[in-house]
């Protein structure tokens, strides 16, 4: 008996996804190859920080006001010391960016842990258990989605703001952050993960977990939800995507992360004003940076549709 | 039918609700109105009597249904800063914002129409091919960013556009004034407009694309196809048709959604509009302008959702009734 699986290693799991139908996929797709490259360099890049930076955008020490505004290197009148140039405080632009990257994907990928915990949690739940409970649950879902996120966030970052003084809000605004925007999408994954478990409870498997006295959690979690793995892997990466772009857009407004510890959105809103006076290296160098974090996520997204295949729910 | 109206209207009033006490706890915690009222050179003593005069040692539900009663006959506070009924101070500032959105959806339906039809018809096509690539980068882009760069080249660069502000307008009646009476008014519109189109304009023609190209799959059109009808008229009259209930109601919630972002294209082009004043609101602590914006916004979030799922138990006579709450 035991020949049989010592003649025969079992694959490791990086071999099995390599040779599944997602992964040769993949090597057929010269988009999503780029796409993973360039997202897998930008996390890299931006997680090792504090290594590849020259400088630490968050010491004080570093900062000199006399270096601000420096344009980068191949532009008239750049200090070779800073490689894209330097900000309006003086900080270089290229250590800044890659902690700014770092806080952004940092928030975008918090904020969808929690929608996905929150989300998988209810949705398993409404499908589970039905009746009241389900419809209550979809009621305040339908609700939920009928606000923007981008609305709510603003409205309860606004208020927060008001709330504790800006000094407070600055020091606790990565957390506000990723709650506000963790909270107000929960419906995208409590909806899916709830058709699925409707469609899955009803099978001849779930019957016999149920007849074998496994309680309803373990029935949940270890039977009906691997099965809702695949529009879950869709939809949280078209959530990242997103999540990145509400941080980005409060923060512009000035409701995220403060200047002094600056994501990709507050580096973007503290050059805006310095747009008219030709330093465009403040705004347009973090955008091509979040821009391109944002669309390499969206099209591995695509192809993630493309081969999942799920029936998505629309809009 | 009856009783699913019944019931989307009690649920849109149960909704505004609980906006209204969201209103209220945050004017209650935020800001202290005597200050405003009085300043900081009154005793103590005087300070209590007026609070017991304006009723703000009373308790929370005494509050906050006197809160109510004014909100329901229009009363929404009176700002801080401008010295005005909050309400009149939104209302001045929604055709601004109105007109932002009336242009911004004119783009969006001339546009996201032809373009979803013909990405549908000729999915290979390399124009087709094309509209759907810049239909993602558009996705991917925020629309402060459009907005920016759009500043920088057209206005910074080429200086074709005004970068700020709403140029010559022209007064309509009431608190009404226009943008598209004049060439002016029309110029400086136009930068704002197409940002705000930006963002939504590649989710329509997806949209469209995608359910276009569903129903061009159904029985019905390859038996208009067999009859010989024309292709223009099978596509334009017989299959658009069809497509466009979910267009509009994803649509109409996007209504919504778009008053969101109007706030950050105003921000950019310094818009005079609702969002723009609720930023500046915020920064002032203008506690009754901040109230008041959550109402008026919350309330046209409400109202378009509730029409919008009418209108598809309406048009739609498959909607299974029984799954909406009938």
């Amino acid at each position: 008996m035991s020949s049989l699986s010592t003649n025969q290693p079992t694959p490791s799991r990086f071999s099995r996804l390599w040779n599944s139908n997602m992964g040769y996929s993949f090597r057929r797709n010269p988009v999503a190859i780029v796409s993973l490259a360039i997202f897998l360099i930008i996390a890299i890049a931006s997680t090792l920080a504090p290594v590849l930076a020259p400088f630490d955008p968050y010491d004080p020490a570093q900062i000199d006001i006399m270096n601000s505004e420096y344009p980068p290197m191949w532009v008239d009148g750049a200090d070779p010391q800073f490689f894209l140039g330097t900000d309006d405080q003086g900080r270089d632009l290229w250590s800044t960016i890659l902690y700014g990257t770092r806080l952004s994907l940092l928030i975008g990928l918090c904020a969808v842990a929690l929608q996905a915990f929150l989300g998988i949690s209810i949705g398993l739940v409404a499908g589970y258990v039905g009746g009241r409970i389900d419809s209550l649950l979809m009621r305040l879902a339908d609700i939920q989605l009928s606000f923007s996120t981008l609305m709510v966030a603003i409205i309860f970052l606004a208020v927060t703001q008001a709330m504790f003084g800006s000094e407070t809000f600055n020091q606790y605004a990565i957390y506000f952050l990723i709650a506000v925007i963790g909270v107000a999408e929960w419906p995208q994954y409590a909806r899916t993960v709830r058709a699925t478990v409707l469609a899955e409870k009803k099978k001849e498997y779930i019957d016999s977990a149920r007849v074998l006295g496994f309680g309803p959690i373990r029935i949940m979690v270890r039977h009906i939800l691997p099965n809702s793995l695949s529009p879950i892997f869709v939809i949280s990466t078209v959530q990242v995507a997103n999540a990145i772009i509400s941080e980005a857009s409060l923060s512009f407004l000035g409701l995220g992360m403060p200047p002094s510890q600056p994501s990709l959105g507050s580096l973007i809103s503290s050059g805006f004003d310095y747009i008219f006076s030709g330093s465009w290296w403040i705004t347009a160098i973090p955008g091509v940076v979040l821009v391109v974090l944002v669309l390499v996520i969206n099209l591995l997204g695509d192809w993630m549709r493309d081969v999942l295949n799920p029936k998505l729910y629309k809009g | 039918m009856l009783a699913y109206l019944v019931k989307r209207v009690f649920q849109a009033i149960a909704v505004m609700f609980a906006i209204s006490l969201i209103g209220f706890a945050i004017q209650d915690n935020l800001g202290d109105p005597l200050r405003e009222l009085v300043g900081q050179s009154v005793s103590e003593e005087v300070r209590q009597q007026l609070r017991d005069e304006l009723g703000l040692n009373d308790s929370f539900m005494t509050q906050y249904i006197r809160f109510l009663g004014n909100v329901l006959q229009g009363d929404l506070g009176t700002s801080y800063f401008f010295k005005e009924p909050a309400l009149d101070v939104i209302l001045k500032k929604l055709p601004a914002t109105l007109e932002l959105v009336a242009g911004a959806t004119l783009i969006i339906i001339g546009l996201s129409v032809p373009l979803g039809v013909y990405t549908a018809i000729k999915p290979n096509s390399v124009l087709s091919r094309i509209i759907m690539g810049l239909s993602i980068v558009g996705i991917s882009i925020p629309v402060f960013l459009t907005a920016i760069l759009m500043i920088f080249v057209f206005s910074v660069e080429l200086g074709w556009f005004p970068s700020y502000g709403r140029g010559d307008v022209v007064h309509v009646f009431g608190y009404w004034e226009t943008n598209f009476a004049t060439a002016d008014g029309w110029v400086h519109i136009m930068l704002p407009s197409v940002a705000l189109a930006s963002i939504m304009l590649p989710l329509f023609v997806r949209l469209i694309r995608a359910e276009m190209m569903e129903v061009l799959q159904s029985e019905y059109v390859k038996y208009a196809r067999a009859k010989g009808i024309r292709p223009y008229r099978i596509y334009f009259v017989h299959a658009l048709k069809n497509t466009l209930l979910p267009v509009i109601t994803v649509g109409g919630v996007q209504i919504g959604t778009m008053v969101a972002y109007t706030i950050l294209t105003e921000t950019v082009f310094q818009w005079p509009g609702m969002g723009f004043m609720f930023l500046e609101a915020v920064n002032r602590v203008d506690t009754p302008l901040i109230v008041a914006y959550l109402i008026v916004v919350g309330f046209i979030f409400v109202v378009t959702n509730t029409i919008v799922d009418l209108i598809y138990g309406l048009v739609n006579p498959t909607v299974n009734l029984a799954r909406m709450g009938a």
